[in-house]
This record gives C-alpha cells, structure tokens and sequence, in this order.
C-alpha cells in the first residue's frame, strides 16, 4: 500500500517551467572580470574602459556615494539576505568588440544565442535584435529599411560616443528613475552597462518588434543593463525583452533599470519574458511615462529567479492616455517572486486596465502588488485592477496587495482578486469520479483560468 | 424484485473486504473490517458518530489521506488495495461525499459530460447526453440554470446532495457507497434524494452501501444486510430488521460488548 498511497500522494503533476533550454553554461575562460565588490576604483574603471564623456562618470561616482549611503531595504518583500554585494562582481566581459553579423561573435557565444533562439527569430520576426552576454552586449543589427526610417536601436555606451545622440542620452538617462529610488537604482547608476537605446522618430510605426536579450553567464556576477527607449509623437514600437541565465549555487544579481518615454499620440508596447536561473536576485525597476493620447502596454511573464522585485511603474501624464498591464507569473519550489505593478493617473480621462495571474506550486510563493494613484488634475480617470492567483498544491502560498490613492473626486478605481488553491479534497473529488490525478488539476487550472 | 434464490447462485462477491485495517499516518481508525456485499445487494452501515464509518467509505474509495495497514479489498474480482481512486471509479465504485466540495471554474455540465467521456460504456454524442442529463434533472428537480453554474460553488446542501445522485444516475457505477446522503436534508430534498436511490437500484441494478445513522432514508429500500459499526470495529452483522432494534434501542448494547482493549 505504501507504494500507491506515494502515487496517489504526488503533490502535483503540472510541470515545473522547462528549464533544460537555459541551464547550459559557458567557460569564462579569457574574460575580464573586476573584483567583487564595488570601490571608486571599479567605479572608475569601468567609465575608463567605456571612455565615457565626463558627466557620466560624475553620475555613477555620485551614484555610488548615494547607494553607500542609503539603507538596504528593510521590512519589505522576500528576504535578500543571501545577496552579499561583496561577492558579487559588477563588471565581467567576454574579450569580444560588439559585432553587427553573428558570424563575427565568438563560438561559444553565439551558441549560446542559437540556442536560445535568437539569430532565428531575428530572421523571421524581429526588425532588430540587440544581445547582451553579461556586461557587454556582443551583437546588435537592425533592418536597413528601418534604419532608414531613422530608427535608432544601439547600445547605451555607442549612443554617448555619437555626437548627435549624446545630447539625447543626457537628457534622458536617469531622469524617469532617479538614483535616490531605492539602493539598487544607485547600485545600478554606479555601475551600469550594456542595454539599449532606442529612438523612433515622429510617426514611425515599426513594423515588427526590437528585441534585446540578456544572457548572463559568469558566476556571482550582476548584470546592470539599461534600457532607454523614446518614441516620439505618432510613432509606434512593440520592444521585447529577454532575460535568461544558467543556475548556479552562488547568487547572481540583477539591478537593471528600463526608462520608457511614450510622447503624445504614440504606442508602446514593452514585452518581458524573464526566465533567470533560481539564484537570482532580480531586482529591476521600470518605468514609462506616457504622454496625451498615448498607449502604454506592458505585457510581463515572470517564471524565474530566486527572488524578484519587480514593479513596472507607468505615469499616464498627458490627457486621454492609457495604460494596460498584463502579468502572469509562475513560482516553484525555492521562489519567491513579488511582482506587481504600479500605476500614476495624472491626466484627465486617462485609463489604467491591469489583469495579472499567478501560479504557485511546490512551496513557491507569489506576492502581488498593485498600487493605483490618480492625482488631483486627473478627473474620470478609470483603473480596474483584476488579479487571480491559484495555488496549485497545499504548502505554496499567495498574497495579494492592493493599494490605492485616490485624489480625484470623479475618477472610479475598481479592485477584485481571485484567489484559488487546489486542495486534496479536490483533486481527491475528481479522481473519485474517474479523472486522473493530472486530469483533474488541469480541469481546475483551466477552470480557475476561465474566471472572468 | 429478485429472490434470495437468484442470489444465492452468485458465488462471487462483488465487494470484498477481509481483515482490513487503516488510519491516518498518525492514528489507527479502522480494526481488522471483514465485509462483503454481492452485486446488486443494499447493505446499511450503522453506528454512532466517530464509529469510522465515512473513513470506510473513503478507504473503499481509495482516499489518500488514509492509509491501509493491513487486508485487502478486492472489487469485482480484481484486488483494489493498491489503486487510487480515479482506477477504483472507472472500475465501478462511486461514493457519494456527505460534504461535496466546491469546484469554482468547472461548469457542472461539461464536468459532468467530461467524467462520462471517459468511459468507453458511457461514451456517447452531445446530443443523447444533453437529453439524458435533462431527463435526470427533470426527475431529482435540478433547475436546468445549475448546468451552466460553477461545479457545486454556492449550492445548498441538498442542492450538493441532488448533484451526488445526478452523477450516480450518469455514471451507473457498480457500487454506490452513499455516506450520510440523508443528513441535513429537508422533507421534500430527502424525498426527491430517495428517488435519485430508486432510480439507481432500478435502472443500474447497482449495489449500494448506505452510511448512515438514521433510518428514515431506508424506509422505502429493501435492505439485504446491516453492519454495525462502533469504534472502528464491525460488531454486528444482520437482516434488515437489525434496523427496526437498533431505532427501538440505539448502539448502546454494541458499545458495552464491545471490549474497550480493541481500541487500541
């Protein structure tokens, strides 16, 4: 009997997310690695090497002075007390220039690309394609007929040696995410590389999306890219992000930060699948502020990392503005993810439509937060929050936390959370009628799925 | 009706349970139950409350949460001991929960049309299943709105309890344990429940075993045996009119015979 109560008893037969796809990794054989730790002289070191123009380095020194400064976050979210900073290394890079064709990357590299799927997709799907290998992006080309629109799709560091986008970096980077945020948004300043920056010139609709994906595979090391995209006036750009890395058992940060500046009548789109290795510290920070008639959609799927903090923040600034957010997130065993997102409604008429799901299972837990905050210019703002969580066994575990703020007499803010867990009496009601152990937790998932 | 002859020449058992005992991990529950209970017969499991007779109900059912610790169960020829309960449901055994559970996002008729589905003898097109399920409905006096609603989410008990037998007159199991299928209904539910129980013995010839410690729900069934159970322990076996004592004297005199060493 001992043998079929165990067979009866399996927790749970929905599948862990594949991971087979990520979990490969490379020699670091012929890298530049900085010490662990963080120091002016890193600091320092890295501008030098990036030959960065001055203002820049002034920023990340004043940034590491703030972040040395400035407390670790206490009383919030999942522990980080495994993230010892002091061993982790800001800055390793493959001994390879950013190339334009994926036959100038080195082997192993683009193997590893390959077999992420990247070089392919690019050919069928994508207008341009940026990839990052730890610190350093090792390949970035985009479509001559978007070029010749006068898209702009290139790394942080070519923009500032270009004199004619210089300017622009300078007026934007760091101004949506100021580096007092929180200690890792000046973590991230001091030590930032490699990311993308993007630029859509008024009225140009991209007809497939940009993608830049981050491949971190050094051992103990942060990657700190940084995303800077603008779209101007009646331009319109989907840009995906992908994150993946292999497992190891020393801890792995992730501090990036992704400014997103949607101008009047335009359309953003900003697409994550993030499928870090369970070591991983991800502690990102988005944000987007969108101007008068403009469209900002957020599509998040979150289904790795250790731990996560992850709180895409939009300000809907200009009159008639939307926001739409949709997140779905997938905790196993050894996981705890705190997602959510965040949402400013400063405009009159503006709308924030936020639909998340979480699945936990195994142990994983799933906290999501919501945080809606309509100001006291923005009246008939509407913003519907609707989250569901199912929890797929008896010991993970789901919380959901909205908060809202509301200053605007007219404006309607609506709230509603499903929770779900699949208890033993369930699937024990659904196997006495037949169903597999299997069948009857995906009649449930995909019941629990169909809620609203 | 079928004469004791006709049955006696069915030398198989349908259910068999021989020196069965089982509990939680922790806990012994069960002592050494021996109980068989041949095709087509109604059998009444009394005993006062905590006796062990749900946990029975759900051993035979294949529940996980108990475990057994020795015996066996054989059904319909083929030793069960070892299977889980979705093996045990597709071989002819159904129990009807005293506390079904809610389900939310499974619509009641295509769990119902899913759980026929899979069987083979069951199988049949959209069409005949949709009329049959509107025949049973019509006669347990299910309101054709709860097809559409969520699998027993915001039922009343009695509602739960007509869903119960919807699935028994679908499913047409073999056996049908009903545990405390009459508890906590009104007049006119265990009225209409009552008729869900004929309609089973009529038209599936089924075997039942019915749980309970109240002998209203057996007034207008032809019981072959009663058990009694106190204890964990079965320690009375007889024809139906142990019932008629048991209602005139309660489990009284079986709980005073009934050492109290054989608690363990």
């Amino acid at each position: 009997m001992a043998e079929a109560t165990e067979n009866t008893r399996k927790k749970s037969q929905v599948a862990d997310v594949d991971r087979s796809l990520y979990d490969f990794k490379m020699s670091e054989e012929g890298y530049e690695r900085y010490a662990d730790g963080l120091s002016t002289d890193i600091v320092r070191a890295i501008s030098e090497k990036k030959d960065e123009p001055e203002w820049m380095l002034e920023m990340r020194l004043k940034a590491l002075a703030v972040y040395e400064e400035m407390e670790m976050p206490a009383n919030w979210g999942p522990s980080i007390e495994r993230l010892d900073l002091n061993h982790i290394s800001a800055y390793v890079s493959p001994k390879t220039k950013q190339a334009d064709s994926w036959d100038d990357v080195p082997e192993d590299i683009k193997n590893t690309f390959e077999r992420l799927g990247i070089p392919e997709a690019e050919r069928e799907s994508l207008a341009g394609v940026g990839a990052q290998y730890d610190s350093e992006i090792v390949y970035h080309n985009m479509r001559a007929e978007v070029a010749d629109q006068g898209v702009i799709y290139t790394t942080i560091e070519d923009a500032l040696h270009d004199p004619e986008l210089e300017p622009i970096v300078h007026e934007y980077f760091g101004k949506l995410i100021p580096m007092r945020d929180h200690k890792f948004a000046a973590l991230h300043y001091a030590v930032w590389s490699g990311g993308s920056f993007v630029y859509v010139p008024e009225g140009i609709t991209l007809p497939y999306p940009l993608q830049s994906y981050f491949r971190l595979n050094a051992q103990g090391a942060g990657q700190f890219e940084h995303t800077l995209i603008i779209v101007e006036p009646g331009a319109d750009l989907h840009f995906i992000e992908g994150c993946s890395a292999p497992k190891y058992y020393e801890a792995n940060l992730h501090a990036g930060a992704v400014e997103l500046y949607v101008k009047d009548h335009a359309k953003l789109r900003y697409s994550t699948i993030e499928n870090w290795s369970k070591n991983m510290f991800n502690l990102n920070t988005k944000r987007a502020t969108v101007g008068a008639d403009s469209i900002m959609e957020w599509v998040s799927g979150s289904f790795g990392s250790h731990v996560s903090y992850l709180y895409p923040t939009t300000y809907l600034q200009g009159a008639r503005s939307s926001c739409e957010f949709t997140g779905i997130t997938f905790a196993g065993a050894t996981q705890d993810l705190d997602t959510g997102c965040k949402v400013i409604l400063n405009g009159p008429d503006t709308t924030a439509s936020v639909d998340t799901k979480s699945i936990s299972k195994d142990g994983g837990i799933n906290t999501f937060r919501s945080s809606v905050i309509v100001g006291r210019r923005a009246d008939r703002a509407r913003a519907t929050v609707s989250c569901a969580s199912l929890m797929l066994d008896d010991i993970s575990r789901s919380d959901t936390i909205p908060a809202m703020d509301v200053r605007n007499g007219s404006a309607s803010v609506g709230h509603e959370a499903t929770i779900g867990r699949i208890s033993d009496d369930t699937i024990l009601y659904l196997m006495s009628r037949g169903c597999s152990e299997g069948e009857a937790r995906t009649m449930v998932v995909n019941g629990e799925g169909a809620i609203g | 009706m079928r004469d004791m002859q006709e049955r006696g020449i069915m030398s198989d058992q349908l259910l068999t349970i021989s020196g069965l005992s089982a509990g939680t991990e922790d806990k012994p529950i069960l002592h050494d139950i021996s109980l068989s209970v041949g095709a087509g017969e109604t059998h009444v499991l009394m005993g006062p409350n905590g006796a062990g007779k749900s946990t029975l109900g759900h051993v035979i059912m294949g529940d996980p949460v108990f475990q057994v610790s020795s015996g066996s169960i054989t059904f319909d020829g083929a030793d069960v001991t070892e299977l889980g309960p979705d093996k045990r449901s597709l071989a002819g055994i159904f129990l009807s929960y005293q506390a079904p559970v809610e389900v939310p996002g499974v619509p009641l008729y295509s769990f119902l049309r899913t759980i026929c589905q899979m069987r083979p003898e069951l199988k049949t097109t959209a069409r005949k299943f949709r009329t049959r399920v509107g025949e049973i409905a019509e006669q347990l006096e299910i309101d054709q709105n709860f097809l559409t609603r969520e699998l027993n989410v915001g039922f009343s008990g009695g509602e739960k309890k007509k869903i119960e037998m919807m699935q028994l007159l679908l499913l047409r199991p073999k056996l049908a344990i009903l545990d405390e299928t009459d508890s906590g209904l009104d007049v006119d539910a265990l009225s209409i429940v009552s008729r869900g129980i004929e309609a089973y013995r009529q038209e599936c010839d089924g075997a039942l075993l019915m749980i309970t410690h109240n002998t209203r729900i057996l007034e207008r069934l032809t019981v072959d045996r009663t058990h009694v159970m106190v204890r964990g322990n079965l320690v009375a076996e007889g024809p139906a009119s142990l019932i008629d004592d048991i209602d005139a004297h309660g489990f009284a005199r079986f709980e005073e015979a009934l050492p109290q060493k054989a608690e363990a």
